[in-house]
Parts: C-alpha cells; sequence; structure tokens
C-alpha cells in the first residue's frame, strides 16, 4: 500500500500529521461543479490510505453549499466504514450554516432516500382484481348514466347542446371523410385486384364486382371507417374529457349545476350516431370506385357492365346492414372515448393512457361486436 | 461599496403581436439581493421574467446574465447561462410522471456526475431544506399547492443556482405556508448568497423578503417605482404607487370623496 506524504490536488491538501492521523484541508470552491471530481479522487486516495483518524478542514473554502457538505458526508461513509475517527474544522462555520439549512446533522448515521419497496405478485393480483372491479363499476354507472342523459334529451330536447353537437359532426364525420375515403378507395383497389388474380382464372372476371361490393357494404366499410374514427375522434374525445378531469373542469361543471355526461358525453355520442353510418357509406361509394378502376384497366370490363353487376348483387338489405352496424360502432366508439375520458386521474401521463385505452378498446370491441353480428345474422337467415 | 450587477436589462420592449405589454425598460439585478418585480394583473411582470430566463425573445433590446447577452447568443452559451438559474414556475412544472424525488434529482443527473448514493444524499437534503422528507416516492398529483411549491422550488434549487427566479411563490397558499416559503427565501439567499428574482404582488412577501422592488404600471407599460418598498409605501409621488401598497381601491376612493 503506497502511503505518500502529502497529496496536492486543484481543490484540496490531503497530508499526514502524525502516525496514522490525517487531515483533509480543503480549498477553493465546494460546489455542484467540483464536487463531483472531489468525491471520486478523494475516497479513491482516502481509501488507499491506513489512518486511524481523518480531520477535514474546511476553514479556507471560498464557496461551500450541499454539494460541499455532499462531499464531507461521503467522506465520512468512508471514514466510519474503515473504523477511523472523523472530525470537521470548521471555524468560520460555513459547512454549519449549511447544515442548519438542510437541518441535517453530520453525526448522525447518513439516511438516504427511500425506495419504494417492490410489491409481491400476490399484492399485484390482488391490486389489480380491485382495480378491475372498480373500473366495472365506473363502467356500469356509465352506461346508466348516459341512458338517463338520453332520456333526459328525449323529453326535453333543449337539455342537447345542439351547436357542439354539430361541431363535434363536423369534427367527427366532415373532416374525416379525405382519410376514410383514401383508405376505402385503395382497400377496394386491394381486393380487385387480389381477387381478380384468381377469378380470371375461371374467366370469372366479372364476379370482382361482386365480391368488392359486397365484401366492403357489409363487413370492411362498416369495419375500415369504426376504425379510422377511433384512432381519430375516440382518442381525442378521451384526451380532450381527460384533460378538462385534471383540470378541474368537469367539477367546475359539475358546481354548475351541469350533468357533466349530458354537457361532454351526450352531444358526442349522437353526433357520432348520425355521421358515422355517413362515413360508411361514402366508405362503400370509394370502394366500389376503386374496384372499377381495376376492372376497367386491367380486366377488361366495361364500366356499364361493372355498375349493373354491383346492383345487381347489393340489396338494399346489405347497405342498410352495414350502416346500422356502423352506428353501433359509432355508439362503442364515442362511449369508450368519453369513459376513458372520465376516468382519467392524475397527470400529463394519464391523458396519455386514457386515449391509448380509448383506441384499443375501442378497436376491440368493435371487432367483438362485429363477430356478434356476423353469427347473429346467421341465425336470421 | 459598489454592488456587482449580475443581470442587465437593457431598453427591453416586449409584444405580442401588435399589442406592447412592456416599453423600453432597463434595470440592473446586483448579485446577491433580493429583487421584486411587482405590479398589478397583466402589467407584464410574467412576461418580463420569461425574457429575462430566455423563454422568450424580445422585439429590441438585450438581456445580458453574468455578461452574456442571452437575446443573442448561440444555443450552447444559452444552455451554460441556464445551468447557472433555477426557475419556480407559477404551477410548479413538476413532470406528472415522476415521483417527487425523480423530479429533484433530474437536473442534478443531468449536468453532474455524482455517484447514485450521492444523488440519493444530495435529493435528501434538498427536502431537508423545504421541510418535505417523506414524501420522495409521491407523485405531484399527491400534493397539495404548497408541497407542489416546495418540491418546486426543491427542484429548482438542485443544482445551487446562482440565480433563482420565482414566479408568484406564494400565490394560492395561506400564510403560514406563504412565510414558512418566505423565510425559506431569505435563508437561500442568506446562506449560499443565492440572487433572488421574484415576481408578486403579495404585500406580506414584498415586506419580508425583498431589499429593492421595481413596479410595473400597465399604462406606461414601463418602470414607475424602484428602491425600497418601505420608503415607497409611504414617500411615493404617485397616488397610484402608494393606493397599490396601502391595498386601497379606486373606486372607494372616488367614492369617499
Amino acid at each position: 500500500m503506497k502511503k505518500p506524504e502529502q497529496i496536492k490536488s486543484e481543490y484540496y491538501n490531503l497530508s499526514e500529521n502524525d502516525n496514522g492521523s490525517y487531515t483533509v484541508r480543503f480549498h477553493g470552491k465546494l460546489d455542484a461543479g467540483s464536487s463531483p471530481e472531489i468525491i471520486a479522487q478523494l475516497i479513491r486516495e482516502v481509501n488507499s490510505l491506513s489512518f486511524t483518524s481523518l480531520t477535514a478542514d474546511v476553514d479556507d473554502v471560498s464557496y461551500f453549499d450541499d454539494f460541499g457538505l455532499l462531499v464531507l458526508i461521503e467522506l465520512k461513509k468512508v471514514v466510519k466504514n474503515r473504523n477511523g475517527k472523523f472530525r470537521i474544522t470548521d471555524k468560520n462555520e460555513t459547512a454549519k450554516n449549511i447544515l442548519s439549512m438542510t437541518e441535517t446533522d453530520l453525526y448522525k448515521p447518513a439516511e438516504t432516500v427511500k425506495r419504494k419497496r417492490p410489491r409481491r405478485i400476490i399484492e399485484q393480483f390482488g391490486e389489480n382484481v380491485m382495480k378491475n372491479a372498480s373500473n366495472f363499476k365506473i363502467l356500469i354507472s356509465f352506461i346508466g348514466s348516459a341512458l338517463l342523459s338520453f332520456y333526459q334529451v328525449c323529453r326535453n330536447p333543449k337539455l342537447l347542446r345542439i351547436n357542439d353537437t354539430i361541431l363535434y359532426m363536423e369534427k367527427t364525420g366532415v373532416n374525416a371523410v379525405p382519410i376514410v375515403a383514401l383508405i376505402s378507395f385503395l382497400l377496394g383497389l386491394v381486393i380487385a385486384f387480389m381477387s381478380s388474380l384468381q377469378l380470371e382464372q375461371f374467366g370469372a372476371n366479372i364476379y370482382v364486382a361482386s365480391l368488392v361490393s359486397i365484401a366492403m357494404v357489409s363487413e370492411l366499410g362498416p369495419i375500415m371507417t369504426a376504425i379510422v374514427v377511433a384512432g381519430r375522434s375516440g382518442s381525442a374525445f378521451a384526451a380532450e374529457i381527460g384533460t378538462m378531469k385534471i383540470s378541474e373542469e368537469i367539477d367546475a361543471l359539475f358546481v354548475m349545476g351541469f350533468d357533466p355526461t349530458l354537457f361532454l358525453a351526450v352531444p358526442r355520442i349522437l353526433a357520432s350516431i348520425v355521421v358515422v353510418p355517413l362515413l360508411t357509406l361514402f366508405s362503400d361509394i370509394f370502394a366500389i370506385a376503386g374496384g372499377l378502376v381495376i376492372g376497367v384497366l386491367i380486366l377488361d370490363l366495361t364500366m356499364s357492365s361493372y355498375i349493373t353487376q354491383t346492383l345487381k348483387v347489393l340489396t338494399l338489405f346489405e347497405v342498410v346492414w352495414g350502416m346500422s352496424k356502423s352506428a353501433v360502432f359509432a355508439v362503442i366508439i364515442s362511449w369508450v372515448g368519453c369513459l376513458r375520458g372520465f376516468q382519467t386521474r392524475g397527470g400529463a401521463d394519464a391523458v396519455g393512457n386514457a386515449a391509448t385505452s380509448a383506441v384499443v378498446s375501442g378497436i376491440f370491441l368493435i371487432i367483438l361486436f362485429d363477430s356478434m353480428f356476423a353469427v347473429g345474422r346467421s341465425f336470421l337467415k | 461599496m459598489e454592488k456587482k450587477s449580475i443581470i442587465n436589462v437593457r431598453n427591453l420592449t416586449a409584444r405580442y403581436g401588435d399589442e406592447t405589454i412592456l416599453d423600453n425598460i432597463s434595470f440592473d439585478v446586483f448579485e446577491g439581493e433580493i429583487l421584486v418585480i411587482l405590479g398589478g394583473s397583466g402589467c407584464g411582470k410574467s412576461t418580463l421574467l420569461k425574457h429575462m430566463t430566455g423563454l422568450l425573445t424580445p422585439s429590441s433590446g438585450s438581456v445580458h446574465i453574468d455578461g452574456v447577452d442571452i437575446t443573442s447568443c448561440d444555443d450552447r452559451r444559452l444552455h451554460d447561462i441556464l445551468k447557472k438559474i433555477g426557475i419556480l414556475f407559477q404551477s410548479s412544472a413538476l413532470l406528472g410522471s415522476m415521483t417527487v424525488a425523480e423530479n429533484i434529482a433530474l437536473p442534478v443527473g443531468e449536468y453532474s456526475l455524482l455517484p447514485k448514493s450521492s444523488v440519493d444524499m444530495l435529493v435528501y437534503l434538498k427536502l431537508r431544506t423545504v421541510d418535505l422528507v417523506g414524501f420522495e416516492d409521491y407523485f405531484p398529483s399527491q400534493l397539495s399547492g404548497g408541497m407542489k411549491k416546495r418540491a418546486g422550488l426543491a427542484r429548482a434549487l438542485a443544482l445551487n443556482p446562482k440565480i433563482l427566479f420565482l414566479d408568484e411563490p406564494t400565490a394560492g397558499l395561506d400564510p403560514v405556508i406563504s412565510s414558512e416559503i418566505d423565510d425559506l427565501i431569505l435563508q437561500i439567499n442568506k446562506s449560499i448568497g443565492t440572487t433572488i428574482v421574484i415576481v408578486t404582488h403579495d404585500l406580506d412577501t414584498i415586506f419580508s423578503v425583498a431589499g429593492r422592488i421595481i413596479m410595473l404600471d400597465k399604462k406606461t407599460k414601463s418602470i414607475i417605482a424602484e428602491g425600497d418598498p418601505r420608503y415607497i409605501k409611504e414617500h411615493n409621488p404617485d397616488p397610484s404607487v402608494r393606493q397599490f401598497f396601502n391595498r386601497n381601491s379606486k373606486i372607494v376612493n372616488q367614492w369617499l370623496q
């Protein structure tokens, strides 16, 4: 073990007084800039010495704050670990002032920040069960309060905030037309192209028209539209209501005597019920147009034969069936969006979670209900 | 004794669009002092603070901090200057996804090379300073208004900045907690010599901590009074200044006359 007489650094001198007793004289600034370096270097040097006692001298320090205190605390920890004696010389009471500000006693064992105990798996399970149970309760009571609000609106239509409803029709419906149209057009294109590869082998090109129209109108149109609306508007509902919730705007509404469900949820749900089926109709038309492009350009069909075939297979029932499904999807999307918004608690991250959850559970419920519709329809026949 | 200035504001004009908020303002902040910027609501106090911390760029004029013009220097120099200042925002602006301890450790971990155990210890010391020990694992949404302010103050103090800006440190707090925060401000100023700039219209805070005040006026969009608050309260020639300090409402005065 090396035993230097004196170690000099930019910030301190470490010297041996007599046998095994050392003094560290600090000078200059002990602040946020210098303390990390001092701690690293000094601890290393002290560890390489054999000592019985160590004195830290802060008399010549020009600036001292709690980063300086940190140096003393770390130094003391090392000395105590080696069963040495630790003392501080502080004539000008620089360290003492900081100690009194932080009300820390250097001579007590140094405490550090407590860390949360990791939860055990059973605890976690129980907590989740309780959380889901209470979520389920909120879910049921929200269905109740939404139904009650609709009942109130039916009895007294003046309660409906008509301007808000029109605004949300524009946001959810009109503004979504371009993206829904584009996606549906491309989807029609793809379905027509894919099916033509098979049907062409049998010379059954004309049935491409039937396939595109049936597939889009009864299944893909409603689902694609619903997914786009869930991503655009469901998340927006959740984020908007969630932000209102954490900034106490909803509490303010409640105290002013408004029913938050009636005020915020009903216009959104109603607007969605009106516009999403219409969007679905648009989606159907654009998808058929997409199929038509492939039919005319690649499959050498005439435009009139494609349209005639489409009209032949499409019944009014199919169109109404698709639109009524999408009305149900609209209820699901807007209801989940509003619910997640109202469930938001905490800060900015909670709003993000609400928006994510609104989209995820919205899409899941759409698919779930769609399969229920498919099963139901097979019983109808 | 000649006092050394640390912030120099020169001919600062601030505009939002066409509306002028501050018109040609100049003043200095001296090292180690507690300066209070005050004035009625909407007179541009917070705007001035945002210009002094580089959050907004003035339409004309300059702000020098420690000799560097923060309105025209490059991002790296601004970044170096920002390390020397701490700000407590009006809403505390604690990050909601982090615990109190993580919020305070954020600037420490970012700007210094301390080992993990020392960072924890420092967080503990900061929490001791603002009397929040035991709330390390709380999220900001679980804290009361006063606790949020103190946690925000602890974060602003994390690197022991040379200059501390406080935006309405006592707004919305009860008188007991307000006076505790005032004491804390004085203590920080005294123990490590931090220069403190406070924006407030809380008269108690002004009289208990301010060494010097600057009063802004909404009408003239500039400084109408500067100096020792106790002297200004009694002796300022401008009646609207005395009115502010004596809490007189114009309407009541007109009624009484």
